[in-house]
Order: structure tokens, then C-alpha cells, then sequence
């Protein structure tokens, strides 16, 4: 016999083993991998300056990919991301260049997102139907109702306090915005729960083996519910950021949403069959977007290229995945 | 039939019927689970026997008929209802999240946490003492495992089962019922899971084991319950009955 009865000595496995085994590995070794590549064909890629814009440009992708990251855990897909976010964008504009209250306008339009959410996750969790289907129909919906109001087109918002996540400090020659702030800050909230608590195990439980879940008693409909909620209050704050960092709301804007944050999470080692991975590797992986695009821009490459490499990225992070599931 | 000091019984039924439109699955059956024993259920395909257990574990309504544990009748809702009075139930197919470590499957759904403020308002978990207490757990079900951290996808078929049975073990306060717990295991993990079976009982819970193996029956039944078109064809004991005495009675070649 190969086992041993438990001790706690078992407990301790060897730092390496850990180091190496621990799921963030890969993606952190891709992550440096191209870090390395841009900064040796263009020193410009690791000035500072450089290093704070890709940050910046991380912002809205990398809180985005929490919520995607939560509902991919549960073995679902959202496709309603980018257009949920954007439902808070014009929202908050319209009613702040109608002249309400600005506080009260943003905080409107994250509770509508949030409902947004909410909808998704009783249609997917009463009605059981699947995640892919109801989120794609929320997006069509929303895309085509926030083209209504919004006559087609883009609109300025001027207002200090959703412009606010835009605004810089400087920390050691390092300049971030109170935006990047705000993404570290929910990633390690969103980690909390799903690392240290009841709610963050069901989570995996439910992606993992639905039935035995609910055999061992744990209301999954109700926790359905309370992921897509949280996911698009999460997608509400998305919205607020986006304002900081551009300050004009557009209908036709995030378009490749989807396939970013659905990338970030992939890429950072969370299995599209549920119960997998976490939101260090999502950080990771929304970063490896980030540096992605960035270092692509500055090489001077159409964005459409950047989404083709970004395509071709996720489908082989997800051929790993399915490969890696196959040996077990 | 053993005519001794009469035992504690802690489950009963009595003429249970549960009709699907015009299928009769439960045809008025009566089911007694006595304190401390292994109660091995046994029956052809479409006998009834799962049947049975759901209705023992809430899991179905009876058309009529009555259950009681400890004497008193009881009408669960649901199989959660049936957990709080006690029971707990083992599933055929793997009850497990694979990819959670073995403490965490040990306490799913039912989840420690940590003591004061940092558990009551920020609700975080208390991992260590649930590693611990999985690891007392197994050590006194002297179930062999490896570390308590490890995914339970990287055990054997028969340890993860062992994980599900050890999960009702740990929790069962009255009695413990398994569902054919190991028609997916081989030889050796069949054994491992049935050594756990007789721990459980050691612990002085009863147990019901519903088994299609006869051998596995034998070795480790107190009493063998015998299903027949919905009905209790006999209660024998292991110690008086052959196994073909128990297939005659289940084919209905035989009568106790
Ligand atoms: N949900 C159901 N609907 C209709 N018939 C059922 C249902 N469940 C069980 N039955 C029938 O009840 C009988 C007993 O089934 P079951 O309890 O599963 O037998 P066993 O577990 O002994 O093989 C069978 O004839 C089966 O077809
Ligand atoms: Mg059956």
C-alpha cells in the first residue's frame, strides 16, 4: 500500500513543489515571457511611464474579468460583460448631463447593472437555462436598447466625480490612478470571499459537481443568484472606472469585452468547465492582455491584430485545459 | 428468527406504498432498522430498494404508509429534513467535488468558522480546525489516506467513495444509509470502503446497505432485509441463511 494514514507532517509539502505546482505558475511564466519579449524589442515598453499606462489600460478588463471569472468558476459563461458596463456608462452620463446629482446617477447605474445581473442569474438559475444563451441574449438586448437612447451615438460626460477613478497619484516615481486602486482593492475583496469563506466554497462546489452540492444540501439556485448579482454589481463598478479613464459614454464601446476578460480569465488557468482556477491567475491572465495590447501598440500593430493574437491565445489556453482534464 | 432481548429499534416503516401513475415501485413494505446494526437491503432490479430509501430519507413522498424514527413518526420534506433528524445518506455515484481538497469535501455544506469577529462579521472559514478534525476523523475511522489537502481527484475510486462515506460518518448522529456505495469499485477498494462500514458501526450507528455484491453482503451484514415487488419478501440473518437461501427468496423460488 502506497498511503500512509493522515498526519499533519503530510501537510507540509516542500516550498518548491508548491511554488511549482501552484496554479498561477504558468500563467505568470507567459506573463514575464512576453514582458520579456516587448521589452527586448522596444526599450520604451519597460519605462515607467509605460509600465502605469499599462496598468491603467488594465483597469476596466481586469475588474470586468472578476465577475467573468465568478460566473466561469460556476461552469457558466457571460457574455454580457462589455454590455453591461455599458449600460452603466450611459446611464450615469445621461442622468449626470441631465443634470442629476452625480453620486446619486453613478450609484443608479451600478444598481442597474447589478439588476442586470440579477435577471441573468434568475433566468439562468430559476429557469435553468444555459449561461452562454441567456447572457448573449441580454447582450443583444442591451446593445440594441442603449443604441435606442442614446440616438446611435457617443456623448461627453464632464463630471468630476465620474472622471474621479481617472485621477493620478504618485507612489515612488510610480503614477497610478485611484481606478487602479480600486481593481487591486476588489481583487483582494472578491479573493477574500472566494478563498476564505462558506460562500467562495460552494462557489467552486457548484462549478465542480452541481449534484453533489446540492445532495450535501447547499441551495444552488440561491447561490447562482448571488454570483450573477455580485458579478454584475462588480460589472457596475467596471462602468464607473471606464468613465475614469475615458470620460465619454458610447454605446458602441467594448466591443471586444468578451473575448478580453473571457481571455484573462482562460489564460489565467480557470477551467471553462467550472470549479477551477481563482483570481490570482485572473489578475495574471487580465494582465497578460494588458501588456499584450499595450506592447503591440507600441510596436506599431493594427488593434485588429491585437484581437487576432488575443483569439488565438485563449483558444490555446483552452486547449490546455480541455488537455489537462483528459488526464485526469 | 433471533427471538433475544428485543433491540432498540431506530428506524421503522410500515406498509409504505408509492405508486408512479400505474407503476407500484413500494407495495405496502415494512422496514425495520434495529440500534448498532448493518442492515443489508437487498432485491432484483425493480424491487424497490432505492425506492425504499428514498422514502426512508425524505427524498419522496409515500402515497401512504408510515415512518418512524425512535418511535416517533415523522414526515420529512426533504432530505435536508432528514439530515437534521440524523440521517445521513451515501449516493452510488461519487457525492463528491473532485477538485476540492478532502477536508473541504469532509465539511461541504456544513463549513467551520473561525471563532469571534473575524468568523461572525467577516465569516471567514476555519480551515486549520477542519483539516484537523478531518484528520481525527480518519484517523478513527482508520481510513488511510493521504494528506487532508489534497484534491480528492488525486485519490483512488475507493478513497474518494471513503471521502463520501467517511462525510456521513462524521456527521450521522442516528444512522447512516449507503446506496449500493461500491458497485463502481474494484476488489481491493470495495474491501477498504466496507472496512469503513464496520467502523461506522463500531461507533455505534446503524447502518443500511443496499448491495447487489452477496459475498459483501455476508461478510459484513448483521441482517439481511430481502425485497420483492415492492414488498419485504423476508428478514434473514447471514448466520442462519445460505446466499442461495437469500437468492431464492429474492427470485421467489423460496419463502423464508
Ligand atoms: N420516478 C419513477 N417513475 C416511474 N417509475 C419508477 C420511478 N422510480 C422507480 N420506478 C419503478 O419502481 C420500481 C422500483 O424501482 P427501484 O426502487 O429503483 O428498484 P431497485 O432500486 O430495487 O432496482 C421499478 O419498477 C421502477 O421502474
Ligand atoms: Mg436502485
Amino acid at each position: 500500500m502506497t498511503t500512509a494514514t493522515v498526519s499533519p507532517a503530510d501537510a507540509s509539502r516542500s516550498l518548491k513543489s508548491r511554488i511549482l505546482g501552484a496554479p498561477s505558475a504558468g500563467p505568470l511564466l507567459v506573463l514575464i515571457g512576453f514582458c520579456l519579449i516587448f521589452a527586448l524589442s522596444n526599450p520604451r515598453f519597460l519605462a515607467t511611464h509605460n509600465l502605469s499606462i499599462i496598468l491603467q489600460q488594465t483597469v476596466v478588463i481586469g475588474v470586468l474579468a472578476i465577475g467573468q471569472t465568478l460566473v466561469i468558476l460556476t461552469a457558466g459563461i457571460d457574455l454580457a460583460v462589455g454590455a453591461i458596463c455599458v449600460l452603466g456608462t450611459i446611464v450615469a452620463g445621461k442622468l449626470v448631463n441631465l443634470g442629476y446629482d452625480p453620486v446619486l446617477s453613478m450609484g443608479f447605474a451600478i444598481l442597474l447593472c447589478t439588476a442586470a445581473g440579477l435577471a441573468a442569474g434568475g433566468l439562468v438559475s430559476g429557469l435553468r437555462l444555459p449561461p452562454f444563451i441567456v447572457t448573449l441574449g441580454i447582450l443583444g438586448i442591451l446593445t440594441a436598447a442603449l443604441r435606442l437612447i442614446s440616438a446611435g451615438g457617443a456623448f461627453p460626460v464632464r463630471d468630476p466625480f465620474l472622471a474621479w477613478t481617472g485621477n493620478t497619484m504618485k507612489l515612488g516615481g510610480f503614477v497610478l490612478t485611484y481606478g487602479v486602486l480600486i481593481m487591486f482593492a476588489l481583487y483582494a475583496v472578491v479573493w477574500y470571499l472566494l478563498n476564505q469563506t462558506k460562500w467562495g466554497r460552494h462557489v467552486y462546489a457548484i462549478g465542480n459537481n452541481t449534484e453533489a452540492a446540492r445532495l450535501v444540501g447547499i441551495p444552488v439556485r440561491r447561490h447562482l443568484l448571488s454570483v450573477y448579482l455580485l458579478a454584475g454589481l462588480i460589472y457596475g463598478i467596471a462602468a464607473w472606472l471606464a468613465l475614469g479613464r475615458i470620460p465619454n459614454a458610447d454605446p458602441n464601446a467594448m466591443q471586444s469585452a468578451n473575448l478580453d476578460s473571457i481571455t484573462a480569465v482562460v489564460i489565467g488557468g480557470t477551467s471553462l468547465f467550472g470549479g477551477r482556477g481563482g483570481l490570482i491567475g485572473t489578475l495574471i491572465g487580465a494582465l497578460i492582455v494588458g501588456v499584450l495590447r499595450n506592447g503591440l501598440t507600441l510596436a506599431g500593430i493594427d488593434p485588429l491584430w491585437q484581437d487576432l493574437v488575443t483569439g488565438i491565445l485563449v483558444i490555446i489556453a483552452v486547449a490546455l485545459d480541455q488537455m489537462s482534464r483528459r488526464k485526469n | 428468527m433471533s427471538a433475544e432481548t428485543t433491540p432498540h429499534i431506530v428506524l421503522e416503516a410500515r406498509n409504505v406504498v408509492k405508486t408512479y401513475g400505474h407503476v407500484t415501485a413500494l407495495d405496502g413494505v415494512d422496514f425495520e432498522l434495529r440500534a448498532g446494526e448493518i442492515l443489508a437491503v437487498v432485491g432484483d432490479n425493480g424491487a424497490g430498494k432505492s425506492t425504499l430509501i428514498k422514502a426512508l430519507t425524505g427524498a419522496l413522498h409515500p402515497t401512504s404508509g408510515e415512518i418512524l424514527l425512535d418511535g416517533v413518526p415523522i414526515h420529512f420534506k426533504g432530505p435536508l429534513d432528514a439530515r437534521h433528524a440524523g440521517i445521513e445518506t451515501v449516493y452510488q455515484d461519487l457525492a463528491v467535488a473532485p477538485a476540492l481538497d478532502i477536508a473541504s469535501n469532509l465539511f461541504l455544506g456544513r463549513e467551520l468558522r473561525a471563532p469571534g469577529l473575524l468568523g461572525s462579521l467577516f465569516r471567514r472559514l476555519d480551515k486549520k480546525k477542519m483539516r484537523e478534525e478531518a484528520r481525527r476523523a480518519m484517523n478513527e475511522l482508520k481510513f488511510r489516506l493521504p494528506a487532508i489537502d489534497n484534491p480528492v481527484e488525486s485519490l483512488s475510486g475507493g478513497q474518494r467513495q471513503g471521502v463520501a462515506v467517511a462525510r456521513a460518518a462524521l456527521f450521522a448522529r442516528k444512522l447512516v444509509i449507503m446506496d449500493e456505495p461500491t458497485a463502481a469499485l474494484g476488489v481491493r477498494e470495495t474491501g477498504q470502503v466496507l472496512e469503513l462500514i464496520r467502523s461506522i458501526r463500531d461507533r455505534g450507528l446503524a447502518v443500511v446497505l443496499i448491495s447487489h455484491n452477496m459475498p459483501n453482503v455476508f461478510d459484513i451484514a448483521d441482517r439481511i432485509h430481502i425485497m420483492r415487488l415492492g414488498r419485504r419478501a423476508a428478514v434473514v440473518s447471514p448466520k442462519t441463511h445460505t446466499m442461495n437461501d437469500v437468492v431464492a427468496i429474492m427470485t421467489g423460488a423460496a419463502t423464508a
